[in-house]
């Protein structure tokens, strides 16, 4: 009895132990591995709490804690800053040249350079452009499909945000969150997806 | 790059016939197939885009300008160089001394002499320190194409070319080579930086696509074969032989990390991790990347 429960203590401890010391293990690697370029810092190896949880492939894999799940999705809708002019449809033309735009953010690139979305790298959106990426959804129609009411716009917006607020473990970039985006451009890729105008509508 | 392009006025102009090729915009005539409009939003099927892309890699693979790397390279392996005037002809890249067929099949490995799990390049570098008595140091500071690194680079060509073939076999026996591997795993499902990307976010899904680029998933057997098997490779887009190391550099600069040090054992680890998942497929190296 004694011994079992000896044995049950000793795994109880060595298991936080062991998994400890290879987290060190890989801080330290990671340290070691990476230096900063440009605007590129060592710092961004940062993780916030999203990156965190799902840098796990076991919640990638869906078999995530769904209660810290929710308080991080929490957390990011909390983050999110609806347009300061009260505006959420800006230029479906100049939202396009935002989609096309894939640059911005590497340590190749100026902090005053204006950022791209990068839309097309991941989503079908103007059905022109064949050259496009299927890590997320089609977003051809998205208007069309979905009306165009305060619901959907908002909804649209803070997606475009911070996607994080409503999928923690969201493939796509935080734009409003982590400034990728400035408010302008994403009014303007808004109308891209909202103009009733806009060739995604048609 | 440039400096390759004066090898020869022959080679300079296919380049530029390759180059031409390399907008990845398909004919109009091959138009996507329109989805239905209820699947609008489930992902984009890949489809006729692609395939011509197929067609453009099988037109191009016919004289990969990779030959004219694996040239210099293996003149470079034979040359007497360095402080210590020799060759690289001793040097042990995982096969034994002077071995150079089928080695980057088991790379990266634990060897012995470094108490260290190591890929080809590092590996490369520690014999051009031990055997030749360069500064291991100032190819690391060094950039890629440039000094002595661009040597390196010309090496691995010529020691890739030799595993054409081969059939992927990665260690993982040695508890170093397990923990280089977990490691790896590790850092490749890392998200990090102001896009939350990891390795993971573009290569643990089959089927993916960023724009009209096929996506490997590097998590299954089939996508790592395909995927470590076709690298090191010549990039038509850039007009340079790129290694592994270079290849990851790229992924890093693309994900908005900070730039991985060269032969850091962050990009070691990460190429075990892709290597040991590729385990019984085929090396293709090196490839012909658009």
């Amino acid at each position: 009895m004694n011994n079992k429960y000896l044995i049950t203590a000793a795994t109880l401890l060595a298991l936080p132990m062991g998994s400890a010391l290879a987290d060190a293990k890989f801080d330290k690697m990671m340290q070691d591995s990476f230096r900063s370029v440009g605007i590129a810092s060592v710092d961004r190896l940062k993780q916030d709490a999203a990156q965190k949880y799902c840098s796990d492939p076991a919640v990638l894999a869906g078999k995530g804690n769904p209660k810290q799940a929710e308080s991080i999705q929490k957390a990011n809708m909390a983050t999110i800053k609806q347009p300061a002019d009260g505006k959420y449809i800006g230029d479906w033309k100049a939202g396009e040249r935002v989609a096309q735009s894939g640059r911005g953010a590497t340590w190749t690139d100026k902090a005053d350079a204006a950022n791209g979305g990068g839309c097309y790298n991941c989503h079908q959106i103007n059905k022109a452009e064949l050259s496009y990426g299927n890590i997320g959804p089609s977003l051809w129609n998205y208007g069309k499909l979905r009306g165009y009411s305060k619901e959907v716009v908002t909804y649209t917006w803070n997606r475009i945000y911070n996607s994080k607020a409503y999928n923690v473990c969201s493939n796509m970039p935080r734009f409003g969150h982590f400034n990728l985006l400035t408010e302008k451009q994403m009014q303007d890729v808004m109308a891209l997806l909202l103009d009733p105008n806009s060739p995604v509508n048609q | 790059m440039r400096q390759h392009w004066t090898r020869g006025a022959l080679i300079v102009s296919s380049l530029f016939v390759l180059q031409a090729c390399t907008t990845l915009e398909p004919p109009k005539k091959a138009a996507a197939p329109a989805p239905a409009p209820q699947a609008a939003a489930s992902a984009a099927p890949a489809g006729a885009p692609t395939a011509e892309i197929e067609k453009y890699r099988a037109m191009i693979a016919d004289g990969n300008p990779s030959d004219l790397y694996e040239m210099a390279g293996e003149e470079l392996w034979k040359k007497a160089m360095g402080p210590k005037n020799a060759t690289l002809e001793k040097c042990d890249l995982g096969l034994g001394p002077g071995v150079v067929k089928g080695v980057y099949a088991v790379l990266p490995k634990y060897f012995k002499d470094t108490n260290k799990v190591q890929d080809l390049e590092s590996r490369i570098v520690t014999c051009m320190e031990r055997l030749q008595g360069f500064d291991g140091k100032e190819i690391i500071a060094g950039s890629f194409g440039k000094g002595k690194r661009k040597d390196v680079e010309a090496i691995v060509a010529y020691v890739v070319a030799n595993s054409k073939g081969a059939t992927i076999n990665v260690s993982v026996k040695h508890p170093k080579e397990k923990e280089m591997y977990e490691l790896g795993k590790k850092s490749f499902f890392y998200q990090a930086g102001p896009m939350d990307f990891s390795c993971a976010s573009c290569h643990a899904d089959p089927g993916k696509r960023i724009r009209l680029q096929d996506l490997p998933d590097l998590t299954q057997q089939k996508g790592a074969a395909l995927g470590w098997g076709a690298w090191p490779a010549y990039r038509v887009s850039s007009g340079t032989f790129w290694t592994m190391q270079y290849r990851l550099n790229d992924c890093y600069r693309q994900q908005r990390f900070p730039e991985p040090i060269y032969i850091s054992d962050d990009t070691i680890a990460v190429s075990m991790y892709m290597a040991v998942t590729a385990n019984g497929g085929k090396m293709a190296a090196p490839g012909l990347k658009r």
